[in-house]
């Protein structure tokens, strides 16, 4: 009983005039309500909506920087990667043209020299068959020129008085005269 | 062994109860509790309306003002940082701040503990964030009070977030759904009855200790300043004086910290609350 008694006391001592820090007020409920509740409204259609869509709005915006970037980035890098790939083929087109063109060059130029050598075996068997002809002419001149010559001969032989030794010393002279010339 | 003697403690409540009116040591009480003045003593003091409405009496007290003024501060605040974003994304000065607050809420305290869904909770949590905020630093200030160091303050937020708790709960997992998963999973059948006695006691000790820890908190550090400044004048020497300044400024340092530490706790608490209440499963 006693022990009540005092729990009641000391619960109660408190609350004297004043009243004691644990004492409920339910005007101050009933305005910490209609305050809280007011506040939350205003805020919510003032601030938090706005607020907060503009901070998603912007980090949003901010993701799609990013991205927009990163695919940028990577656009480039493809492009680059191309650009290379170009560039070899390229290059290797070129060394194949050079390739080609020196193997043609070569082949044009051993060709060339077939040619030439054929020309030149061709012109040195002209000019030998030209010799030929041309020696074959002059024999046949040289021949002309001998029967002429022995005819000449003959002929003055036969004019001439013809005796042994003046025939020998004749035939000796002609003969002579023959290997001269 | 310590013998209960009822005389003793009775003598003591009554010799505290008799001292308690003849010297008026309830100037402590005086700065902590709610008064129907608004009192800047060397200046003068504001009488409030008393009003009665259906024999209710619903009078503004210091409180009430002081809750208004944090309203008032809020709403001026909030709005013109709502403004400044609509004129650019990038924020600076007051907006700078408020943002990192908001971001705070949103991404450590709301996302965190509710997970999917947390968006429609978030105005509701952003508001009893800053409301409690101001209002612990309302207190702070010269001539401030400190509503949330009222009990009928507290417990009115901690209801409320009961309220959007239980809303929030039954929202997601329906009436009946809610209030079957309040019971955890694989327990013996003639258990059910007690567990869910039990859990059902667990959702109002849950709010009940929001609004203790609130009021506890935001009155201690006043009555702890109040009382050291009191040292001075019931020991009547200057000798105490330093010792009782140096540590009533240490502990108006820890209470802004705890003026902060509280508003962010009774979020935090209340968002995870609700995180329970909308995920039943774990």
């Amino acid at each position: 009983m006693n022990i009540a008694a005092n729990l009641l006391l000391l619960a109660f001592s408190g609350s004297g005039k004043t009243g004691g820090p644990l004492d409920v007020n339910p005007g101050l409920i009933l305005w910490t309500v209609v305050t809280f509740i007011f506040l939350l409204l205003i805020l919510k259609k003032v601030a938090w909506k706005p607020i907060l869509n503009s901070l998603s709005e912007r980090e949003s915006f901010i993701k799609d920087s990013l991205d927009k970037a990163e695919t940028a980035r990577k656009e480039t890098e493809k492009l680059i990667a191309e650009n290379k790939f170009n560039l070899s083929k390229a290059e290797d087109e070129a060394q194949k043209i050079i390739e080609q063109s020196r193997e043609l060059a070569e082949k044009l130029k051993v060709n060339i020299l077939e040619e030439s050598k054929l020309q030149s075996k061709k012109m040195i068997e002209d000019a030998k068959s030209e010799i030929e002809r041309k020696n074959q002419e002059a024999f046949n001149k040289l021949k002309d020129h001998v029967a002429d010559i022995a005819i000449k001969a003959a002929e003055k032989i036969l004019r001439e008085d013809l005796d042994e030794q003046k025939q020998i010393k004749l035939v000796n002279k002609y003969l002579n005269e023959l290997s001269k010339n | 062994m310590w013998i209960y003697n009822p005389n003793t403690v009775t003598d003591t409540v009554k010799t505290a109860v008799e001292t308690d009116s003849k010297q008026d040591t309830g100037w402590i009480m005086h700065h902590v509790l709610d008064a129907r003045e608004l009192d800047f003593t060397p200046f003068g003091v504001i009488h409030l309306p008393e009003i009665h409405l259906f024999g209710m009496d619903i009078s503004i007290t210091k409180h009430v003002v002081f809750m208004w003024i944090a309203m008032a501060i809020l709403i001026f605040t909030f709005s013109r940082v709502a403004r400044a974003y609509r004129k650019s994304l990038v924020p600076k000065g007051v907006t700078n701040f408020a943002e990192l607050l908001i971001v705070f809420v949103r991404d450590e305290i709301a996302r965190p503990t509710i997970g999917k869904g947390f968006e429609k909770f978030l105005p509701y949590l952003l508001t009893i964030f800053f409301f409690i905020l101001t209002c612990n630093f309302l207190g702070l200030i010269p001539f401030g009070s400190t509503a949330t160091g009222n009990i009928s303050v507290t417990a009115t937020l901690a209801t409320i977030s009961f309220v959007v708790i239980q809303i929030g709960g039954i929202w997601k997992n329906g009436f009946f759904g809610y209030f079957r998963g309040l019971l955890p999973h694989g327990i013996p059948f003639w258990l059910i009855p007690i567990m869910f006695v039990v859990e059902l006691l667990g959702l109002f000790t849950k709010p009940f200790a929001l609004a203790i820890r609130l009021f506890a908190n935001m009155t201690a550090g006043h009555i702890v300043i109040l009382a050291l400044i009191g040292l001075i004048f019931i020991l009547r020497t200057y000798v105490v004086v330093p010792v009782s300044i140096s540590f009533a400024l240490f502990i108006f340092l820890l209470e802004i910290l705890v003026a902060l530490i509280q508003a962010y706790i009774f979020t935090m608490l209340s968002s995870l609350f609700i995180g329970m209440a909308v995920h039943q499963e774990h």
